[in-house]
């Protein structure tokens, strides 16, 4: 996959053929106590069979970013500002009827907890089928049974599960085939984006693991981008080609996994990879000090400021700017200013 | 809220959204039951009307003169099928002499056929629903949530038992065995002994709410860390389970008791009651023999309606404010 | 060595019965184990959902009897304990659970928990005396008695109600502490804190823990053996840094195997096959010969006994049938004795 990702970004110059394009996205939360910038002004790039993770703690707002460029934000959230651009055309924009001709067409979710979105009372089969038959465009003629019956087949066989599923309840199986079921429906009408959603969340770590590679194959043969979203560095290192770190609303660093993994900038993607477990047994338990600040009431200047073991006077003033710093590789941190300047 | 990043930092890494920091006991438990209520109209609407009825009731009770004018020979017979006093433009039924006419308070919702004063009938009717439904409704609460402890904290042969009871007692109407009953006593059952057969067959709702609350309680972690701290199960019933369960007996209470006033209303309406009671159903029960509405004796079902319907509708209301606090799924995080 | 509690040859069924039309679920397969008072360690259950780590250790617990063999407390038959011994173990025997917010009834303020066992097993004489153990329970895991005392449950956070379930354990000083993913719903950056006062609970105190998890890396980090269970079998156990680091058995191999390192230059291997979707427990033989890559006639005819492969090993493999005797002991615990010893050798 690393030769993939340094193929595309030497290819790629041109904006227009990126898969996504995020510009500036805002998504607030109006509570009784004030408004919750849970994504602020984020913006980052996904090329056409790119694999990216965005990963931070819970409530750094990875999994609000992921269902924003879904256009699936819920009360009392709403997108705030900015431009989601798929294949050119901007989400934000689009009214509700645009939306659902795009969403499993053009960009699908493999949702948190899949297992739980299944319907309980409908055969595997017949929801695929559902998902399929739901989003014919106006004007197409829908396909007839015997045709959908032959593609519910091919998605299952696809997906790594026998034909014979198709008339199973989701209750007669098990965690990790309902999540193949989910990514059966993700991927019915070819998409060119997926959103995964910690698609392994409660998973057993062999499961999870030819869950991820599945995913992967997949990906592969529909040329799609996949947009992960995680908090497991792992499964990150494991499965992505470019990784996003967001730390309490906003993107900190973003580069290529290996770079990330040998050489990460952000203070705070450094502590992520130093505390990581290890087989290592010589190595003592490390966390990183401190919690995340609640996002109604973050400390001025750069948010990380509180736990930051390189913290300077700058950091307390200044919301650091995100800085281009090479291929690829950007970071929101003062420590850099005098480089990039 | 505000200060949730600050209070802790000393112990440990501060809380995230979660924390709070500690309150008086205003702010932790009074407050609550305020926000719950602004949240929530249909309870204090609810509590509000049958305030009103109670307030009412009692007001009438304190300050009507004749109360026990009601009494069949109570009122002068002349008395008889008299509209209410402040109608004037009622047209009285019965021809009388100017000075016979009865003054503007005397007879405030009128006279029935028997002369029986209405206001003062009705005063003493309210309660007595009200209190029959009340009965039932502890009775009913309280035997079913013994039994509901007993099958779901013990299980075994007591759960297969009383399960078989409340299913039978569930799938056969409860209203035609009262009916059975009441007609093999062949005795008037004055308005408590109404309440406690209503009570007899009306607990079986309650045991199998509370029991499958009280299995869902059961397996919780920190009924297994209670028995690990050393508690027996009696405490772990009354110290760990029944506060979490108050929500469920109250919901449940208020529903039996609406529950109740209705069967009660219906058995005396069906000529099943206590024939010297003047409860709300006996009420009812005279305006059909007496054919009060053809008689065109309004006042005579009118007011026992208007008071029937606000005992129901009040507690509908107050059973449907509580419901959020009883069903964790519709309790709003704030 | 003094034995606190003994499976021997221990089984337990669900489902299945008279009226069942499905065959039952072996979730513990015949398991012989003794957790010893004299040398306390940290026993890692590890396996997969639905492997049976969770009922060996709740049949460990004394919460579920066994459907075939004996649950020794002491030496007695659990069954048929005294009224004195029960209550003894009661005392004896603690869990920590997943949740650490399931643990609290949401009615009482964090109090509730480190003062109901004081007062039932009459732990302190003084409302001082019993104060002051509090504060030092507290302390020794690293929290403040004015952060956390007097608050409710949703008033803290996930980090602080665990750790205050540690400090609860630490009151009670029993001799065996199940904890079953402690840390798995616990945010990574407060993992460490709690996994340290759990392992100080053992080295310091002398409580016997077992600790169940899915969680390798951590495993690693605490404890000192490891059982490795797939379907309801000890498929590997042993020294924890022999199995994990070299495990034997093709299963834990592939468990091993499938911890997603975070190294993008050590990435995973094929993907593995998914087990036949059937009903495994009519199957004789090898549980795990159906995904298993080394798979032999022999595998699907019987199951394997456990081989013990070195001194602080055992592996129920014939892929080991030539190399090592079968265990003469089935006790597990009999490869884990000795071993602070030998390591320090």
């Amino acid at each position: 996959m690393v030769t993939a990702q340094q193929e595309t970004q030497d290819a790629v110059t041109d904006s227009d053929s990126y898969a996504l394009r995020i510009e500036d996205l805002r998504v607030y939360y109006g509570t009784p106590r004030g408004t919750v910038k849970a994504v602020d002004g984020v913006s980052f790039n996904l090329k056409q069979g790119e694999r990216f993770a965005l990963v931070g703690e819970s409530g750094s707002g990875k999994s609000t970013l992921a269902m924003a460029i879904m256009r699936l934000t819920r009360e009392p959230g709403h997108i705030a500002g900015g431009h989601i651009y798929l294949n050119g055309r901007d989400l934000v924009e689009m009214n509700d009827r645009e939306i659902r001709s795009i969403r499993l067409r053009e960009m699908a979710l493999v949702p948190q907890g899949a297992m739980n979105s299944l319907n309980p009372v409908m055969r595997v089969g017949d929801q695929i089928i559902d998902g399929i038959a739901d989003h014919v465009l106006p004007g197409e003629s829908p396909p007839n049974r015997g045709e959908l019956q032959e593609r519910v087949y091919d998605l299952l066989v696809r997906v790594g599960l026998d034909p014979s599923v198709a008339r199973l309840h989701p209750h007669e199986l098990s965690g990790g085939m309902k999540q193949r079921v989910a990514m059966a429906i993700a991927i019915s009408l070819n998409p060119n984006i997926i959103v995964a959603d910690e698609p392994t969340s409660a998973l057993d770590v062999v499961v999870q693991r030819q869950i991820m590679q599945t995913l992967g194959r997949l990906q592969e043969g529909l040329d799609a981008a996949v947009l992960l979203v995680g908090h497991d560095m792992g499964l990150v290192a494991q499965f992505a080609d470019t990784i996003g770190v967001m730390y309490a609303g906003k993107l900190v660093e973003v580069g290529s996994v290996p770079d990330v993994f040998k050489d990460p900038k952000h203070p705070y993607t450094q502590l992520l990879i130093e505390s990581l477990p290890s087989f290592d047994i010589s190595r003592q338990f490390v966390g990183i000090p401190g919690m995340q600040p609640a996002l109604l009431n973050l400390p001025p200047g750069c948010s990380f400021n509180p736990r930051c073991p390189s913290v300077h006077e700058r950091c307390f003033a200044d919301v650091p700017d995100f800085l281009d710093i090479g291929i690829g590789r950007g970071v929101a941190c003062h420590l850099y200013d005098e480089e990039v300047a | 809220m505000q200060d949730a990043a600050t209070t802790d930092s000393a112990g440990g890494p501060p809380a995230s959204s979660g924390a709070m920091p500690t309150g008086t006991f205003y702010q932790e438990r009074i407050e609550p039951i305020f926000l719950y209520g602004r949240r929530n109209p249909s309870l204090i609407v609810g509590l509000g009307m049958l305030g009103g009825l109670l307030l009412f009731t009692i007001i009438g009770l304190l300050t009507y003169p004749d109360l026990d004018a009601y009494v069949s020979g109570g009122a002068p017979v002349k008395d008889k099928r008299i509209p209410p006093s402040w109608c004037t433009w009622c047209e009285d039924i019965v021809e009388r002499e100017v000075d016979e006419r009865p003054t503007f308070f005397q007879y405030p919702m009128g006279t029935d056929t028997q002369s029986r004063d209405l206001y003062a009938t009705n005063l003493r009717g309210i309660p007595l629903t009200l209190g029959t439904g009340l009965i039932a409704g502890l009775l009913s609460v309280g035997i079913g949530t013994v039994t509901a402890f007993i099958a779901a904290y013990y299980r075994g042969l007591p759960d297969v038992l009383i399960r078989l009871l409340t299913d039978v007692g569930i799938s056969i109407p409860g209203l035609l065995v009262l009916i059975i009953i009441r007609i093999q006593l062949g005795t008037e059952l004055v308005w408590w002994q109404l309440g406690a057969g209503l009570a007899a067959v009306g607990w079986v709702f309650s045991s199998r709410t509370i029991r499958a609350q009280v299995l869902v309680l059961r397996e919780q972690p920190y009924v297994e860390i209670a028995r690990q701290s050393g508690m027996s199960g009696l405490a772990i019933i009354f110290r760990e389970m029944m506060p979490n369960l108050i929500p469920y007996i109250t919901a449940s209470f208020v529903a039996s008791v609406a529950g109740s006033i209705l069967a009660s209303i219906g058995l005396e309406a069906l000529g099943l009651g206590d024939f010297s009671s003047p409860s709300l159903g006996m009420t009812i029960y005279w305006v059909i023999q007496f054919g009060a509405i053809t008689l065109g004796m309004w006042w005579w079902w009118l007011f026992p309606l208007i008071a029937i319907v606000v005992i129901f509708v009040s507690l509908f209301l107050i059973s449907a404010g509580l419901d959020e606090w009883s069903n964790p799924r519709l309790r709003r995080q704030i | 060595m003094s034995e606190f509690m003994r499976l021997d040859h221990v089984s337990r069924m669900f489902g299945g019965g008279a009226f069942s039309s499905k065959p039952p679920i072996v979730a513990v397969d015949d398991v012989s184990l003794t957790i010893d008072e004299d040398e306390p360690k940290i026993t890692t259950i590890a396996g997969e959902s639905g492997s049976g780590k969770t009922t060996l250790a709740r049949l460990l617990m004394g919460t579920i009897n066994p459907t075939l063999g004996t649950v020794y407390y002491r030496g007695n038959d659990f069954t048929n304990l005294s009224r004195r011994q029960s209550w003894d173990f009661k005392q004896e025997v603690q869990s920590i659970y997943q949740d650490p917010f399931g643990s609290y009834n949401p009615f009482y303020k964090v109090d509730h928990v480190l003062e109901t066992p004081i007062n039932r097993f009459k732990l302190a004489t003084s409302r001082q005396a019993k104060m002051a153990m509090i504060e030092e329970a507290l302390a020794m895991v690293g929290l403040q008695p004015g952060d956390t005392l007097g608050r409710f449950p949703h008033q803290l956070s996930g980090g602080q109600r665990q750790r205050i379930m540690v400090a609860r354990a630490l009151l009670i000083k029993p001799r065996l502490i199940l904890a079953d993913e402690p840390v798995s719903m616990v945010d990574a950056s407060l993992r460490a804190t709690i996994l340290d006062s759990i392992r100080r609970l053992n080295r310091e105190i002398g409580i016997s823990v077992i600790y169940i998890t899915h969680d390798l890396t951590t495993a690693l980090q605490i404890s000192d053996n490891i059982l490795v269970m797939y379907r309801g079998s000890v498929v590997e156990s042993g020294a924890v840094e022999r199995v994990i680091l070299e495990p034997k058995h093709p299963y834990s191999q592939l468990l091993i195997e499938s911890i997603p390192q975070p190294d993008p230059d050590n990435k995973w291997g094929d993907e593995p096959p998914t087990p036949r979707f059937e009903d495994f427990d009519t199957m004789f033989g090898c549980k795990f010969a159906d995904r298993c890559p080394h798979a032999m006639e022999v595998c699907n005819d019987d199951q394997p006994p456990a081989y013990h492969l070195e001194a602080h090993r055992q592996a129920q493999c014939y892929l080991y049938q030539d190399e090592a005797s079968v265990m003469e002991n089935p006790d597990l615990s009999s490869i884990f004795q000795d071993r602070r010893a030998d390591l320090n050798v």
